[in-house]
């Protein structure tokens, strides 16, 4: 074995969901990689593709149903029938967008700005565009391919690099 | 704590090479540091992002790269050029300033 050390050179990150936490979680980590001048490529596919969505991309929700982790400020919990009122989840989402905003994140168009500012990489699975009717004009004008699977693969290959799937 | 002589001065630093003492800066500080990170010349856009880093920090904000992006000095394409690479870690480098603690 050796000890000599091997920073990570390219990451690929593929982002499959479109809530809030699922979008962000992938776009903090493509930023902080391009941050740190590492290659970055992100790949959206299914509800993913939300965040690469002109018309959708900044009004994300996050899930108020279904989702134990929520609870109300103050930690109180959060019952599940209040989570299927009407309103409550854009209500939550709203919130959640400001909290982020508090801590200089920016709105998911502008977050990709700074991606690719850096030389990050954005991609949309073409399967995934096929399947909800999608065109390239319906996605952010920075976008660098609509491809396959297989294209996927061949961009995340070379030597110290990852695939991270959120 | 280590220590490192730039443009004739020393300066503390600590193990990676980040200045521990943000009021032994200079100009000429900063020039010696930009060429070990690669960089030949620092221009007055450099010098204003230094600065406004400089002032960030001892306001006691959390440095982020979409701050100096909305600095009026460059924007963030601007920033990776003018810092390739890792521009935070860069750029507060050669401010003088603690490496940046945020995560974006």
């Amino acid at each position: 074995m050796s000890d000599e050390k091997k920073p990570l050179k390219k990451v690929l990150i593929i982002v499959a969901k479109g809530t809030i936490e699922d979008v962000y979680a992938g776009l903090v980590m493509a930023n902080g990689a391009v941050m740190e001048g590492i290659e970055t490529k992100l790949f959206f596919t299914f509800f993913g593709l939300d965040a690469i969505t002109k018309k959708k991309m900044n009004s994300l929700h996050t899930a108020t149903v279904g989702n134990p982790s929520m609870t109300m400020p103050g930690g109180i919990p959060f019952p599940t029938w209040l989570g299927g009122v009407s309103g409550i989840e854009a209500a939550v989402s709203s919130m959640m967008r400001k909290q982020m905003e508090e801590l200089d994140i920016p709105p998911v168009d502008e977050f990709l700005e700074m991606i690719t500012a850096g030389g990050g990489e954005i991609y949309a699975c073409k399967l995934a565009v096929d399947m909800f009717k999608l065109k390239k004009e319906d996605l952010i004008d920075d976008l660098n391919g609509i491809i396959t699977v297989g294209e996927m693969y061949e961009l995340a290959a070379g030597d110290q690099s990852q695939i991270i799937f959120t | 704590m280590a220590e490192k002589t730039y443009a004739g001065v020393t300066i503390n630093v600590d193990e990676e090479g980040y200045m521990t003492d943000s009021s032994q800066w200079t100009k000429e500080v900063a020039a010696e540091i930009a060429k070990e990170e690669g960089i030949d010349e620092l221009t007055d856009t450099h010098y204003a992002v230094l600065e406004f880093i400089r002032q960030k920090v001892s306001e006691g904000a959390t440095l982020t790269i979409r701050a100096i992006g909305k600095s009026g000095h460059t924007d963030i394409k601007g920033f990776y050029k003018l810092f390739p690479g890792a521009p935070l870690k860069k750029a507060t480098k050669i401010a003088g300033v603690p490496k940046p603690s945020s995560c974006v």
